[in-house]
């Protein structure tokens, strides 16, 4: 019994000893939360926050340097992620939640200026000087950079419909609303 | 009732020649409806003149047509294909015309919309001059060429589920399995179009189920049948003993909902259970429907595509419920109408049994490959719903869980959207049965949350995979932009070493540049 005590009890010095020292020694320099954030924003980098980068952004958050809302794609779900993450409250009623969207080309009105697909973070649209352009549905993440720079207006953002296959079962009405 | 409880102790006091069969945990006695729609035999319905074909009838992407508007098509002849792993291919269940290909109503619990063929049926039902050849010698044949010729001819499971069967009967590389199971539980109440089939083609059944035995390189087939079907339980005896040289088990198992899920038959069969996230063949079972059975051997056997299956019509609210073999694509109303009509106007229609059903909007919808009931309840028939009160926390949904899951805890987390709880508590392993929400005092929506919640976590699971899909293709752009950048440098660099005069044009540098800062 008494061994079995001692021995114990040394082991789990030693070990705790040997952790204390390989906590010191391997240290890891970046902050994990940081790499949390970014796995959480979207990931396109499409600048939308005024910063260069979803890992910018992420780095901006949690140092203060920005507010938990900066990322337009992202929407409600993600201020929420990002709130219970870092803990902080925050008022959502001023949000609007954007439903998933992609950029659209209409043909007529496309002069082939080339500015919208330098634009695209996720190179999702394809065409060639003077040659109408399109955007490859399954890339676009409905960002609205290459509405922004399109001269004669004709990229639009529209919602993605939901299909058989994307739809969802809608969320109940709550019973304690119901009964009342 | 008196007949129902003196089988019981019948059975409870003779033990019989039975194979040992288990309790699954959980579930309902629900009361018989099977009635309804048994004391008449399987019917034919007429052909209507339209039949609408959605491309999706399936889980899986949709099918991409092979015939275009004004085209003449003979029954049996390919309609859409379907190159997704996941999907079935399409065939026209009668000869005729195709009208074009639209946005149809579906009968799907969204109620959207989705593309579909309408083809003008011209009543001669023309058999089509190259349709799939009888396979000879089946048990000879490599698996693979089975496997094909379920997926050439559209096959997928007609228990509900749409899932392709020919993807169903390739299980992962290196299991074993020993057992197939032949799902003839049927156990909604209502719904009697397997018991149905039993009792007509019970050889197509066993033949299907020894092709398919063979396929997997099973041991042995394990037909479970509920005991309130004794004519389906009879036939399939008789159908039995063509073959009685080999382990083919009838077994009669006790009507208790959902006997007939594919987890629970399995246990009651075997008493083994499969785990949590795994299939079936994780377990060394394979497990089909009657219908898929019977769908498969006409296929190796006589060449047919799935075309037509057998439909419940059942309800108070229709005049002559009954068993109809129905075309695929024909229209509800023309199927109700075939079934003397409704009796009075009906407050619901419902697809599917009344526990798993959902509600359709309205009757031009078409019966797809997956439609097994159409039940028309009469006014008080299934009651009213009840507007749905607190949780009380009595717990009453545990004890009838077939999952074992925990639906109030489960409830909680889905409506506080809680969904990595939900994941820790095993949400994907929810059936759908509806026993919670049936038991539940408070007549809360239970599996409504549920599906609520299932489909919000794979929402978000697919928005994280297109989000790394993006962060990748951003990182490719990134490369390709430094190396145009690299290339131009060089290019420069060269051009000004022989001769130091020419420029690059300005306009190129500028959107470059703007890029590079993007």
């Amino acid at each position: 019994m008494i061994e079995a005590i001692i021995t114990l009890t040394t082991l789990g010095m030693l070990l705790g000893l040997l952790l204390g020292i390989a906590a010191k020694r391997f240290k890891v320099e970046k902050d994990p939360l940081v790499e949390e954030i970014e796995a959480l924003l979207p990931g396109s980098n499409c600048g939308q926050c005024g910063l260069a980068g979803c890992a910018i952004g992420a780095q901006a958050i949690v140092d203060g340097k920005a507010p938990i809302t900066l990322c337009p794609p992202g929407g409600k779900a993600l201020v929420r992620q990002l709130a219970d993450k870092l803990k902080v409250d925050v008022d959502m009623s001023s949000l609007a939640d954007k439903p998933p969207a992609f950029a659209r080309v209409r043909e007529e009105h496309c002069i082939g200026c080339t500015r919208c697909f330098k634009v695209c973070p996720t190179d999702a649209i394809i065409g060639a000087p003077k040659q109408i352009h399109s955007v490859l549905l399954n890339a676009c993440n409905g960002c609205g950079s290459c509405a922004e720079v399109c001269p004669t207006s004709c990229v639009e953002i529209d919602p993605v419909k939901p299909t058989l296959g994307t739809w969802c079962w809608p969320k109940p009405v709550s019973a304690e609303h119901s009964s009342r | 009732m008196w007949s129902e409880a003196l089988r019981r102790v019948w059975r409870r006091a003779v033990p019989t020649a039975h194979p040992k069969t288990w309790h699954f945990p959980g579930g309902l006695i629900l009361p018989d409806r099977k009635a309804l729609s048994t004391h008449t035999p399987l019917q034919s319905t007429p052909l209507s003149t339209h039949l609408y074909l959605p491309l999706r009838q399936h889980i899986g992407a949709a099918a991409t047509p092979v015939v275009t508007m004004g085209d003449y098509v003979y029954r049996e002849q390919l309609l859409a294909r379907c190159e997704d792993p996941l999907g079935a291919h399409l065939h026209a269940p009668t000869s005729g015309w195709i009208e074009g290909q639209v946005e149809m109503a579906v009968p799907h619990p969204s109620g959207l919309r989705a593309p579909g063929l309408i083809l003008q049926a011209d009543g001669l039902h023309q058999r089509t001059p190259s349709p799939l050849l009888p396979i000879e010698n089946p048990f000879n044949q490599p698996n693979a060429r089975l496997r094909e010729r379920m997926r050439e001819a559209g096959i997928v499971g007609l228990g509900g589920a749409g899932f392709p069967t020919d993807r169903k009967n390739h299980p992962p590389e290196g299991l074993v399995i020993d057992t197939l199971i032949v799902n003839g539980a049927e156990c909604e109440p209502y719904i009697s179009c397997d018991d149905l089939l039993m009792r007509t083609q019970p050889e197509a059944i066993l033949q299907g189920a020894r092709l398919i035995r063979h396929l997997l390189g099973a041991a042995r087939i394990l037909v479970g049948i509920e005991d309130n079907k004794p004519q389906a339980l009879a036939a399939m005896h008789q159908a039995r003993t063509q073959w009685p040289t080999e382990h083919i088990d009838i077994i009669t198992i006790p009507t208790r909902y959902p006997a007939g899920g594919e987890r629970q038959l399995i246990y009651t069969l075997t008493g083994r259970m499969v785990p949590s996230g795994r299939l079936p063949a994780h377990s060394g079972v394979g497990c089909h429907n009657v219908g898929t059975l019977a769908a498969i051997a006409q296929a190796v056997y006589a060449g047919q595509p799935l075309i037509s299956r057998i439909v419940t019509v059942s309800g108070h609210g229709v005049r002559q419920p009954g068993n109809f073999q129905v075309a695929i694509g024909t229209p509800v109303s023309a199927l109700i109408a075939a079934a003397g009509g409704y009796r009075e106007r009906a407050p619901r229609l419902i697809q599917g049994g009344p526990m798993m059903g959902f509600a359709l909007a309205h009757d031009q919808l078409p019966i797809i490959k997956t439609s097994n009931c159409i039940l028309v309840p009469g006014k008080e028939e299934l009651g009213h719903p009840r507007p749905a009160q607190a949780c009380i926390r009595c717990g009453a949904c545990q004890p009838v869980c077939p999952a074992q899951l925990l639906p109030q805890q489960l409830y909680w987390f889905a409506k506080a959207q809680d969904f990595a709880a939900l994941e820790d508590y095993h949400l994907f392993d929810c059936i759908e049965c509806g026993c919670c929400a049936y038991v539940c005092p408070s007549h809360i929506p239970l599996v409504q949350y549920y599906r609520f919640a299932k489909h919000s976590i794979r929402t978000q699971q697919q928005e994280r995979r297109s989000a790394a899909e993006a962060r990748q293709r951003y990182e490719h752009r990134q490369q390709r932009l430094q190396r145009e950048a690299q290339l131009k440098a060089q290019r420069r660099a060269k051009r000004k070493t022989p001769t130091p005069k020419p420029s690059p044009p300005a306009s190129k540098a500028s959107d470059n540049a703007h890029s590079d800062a993007h």
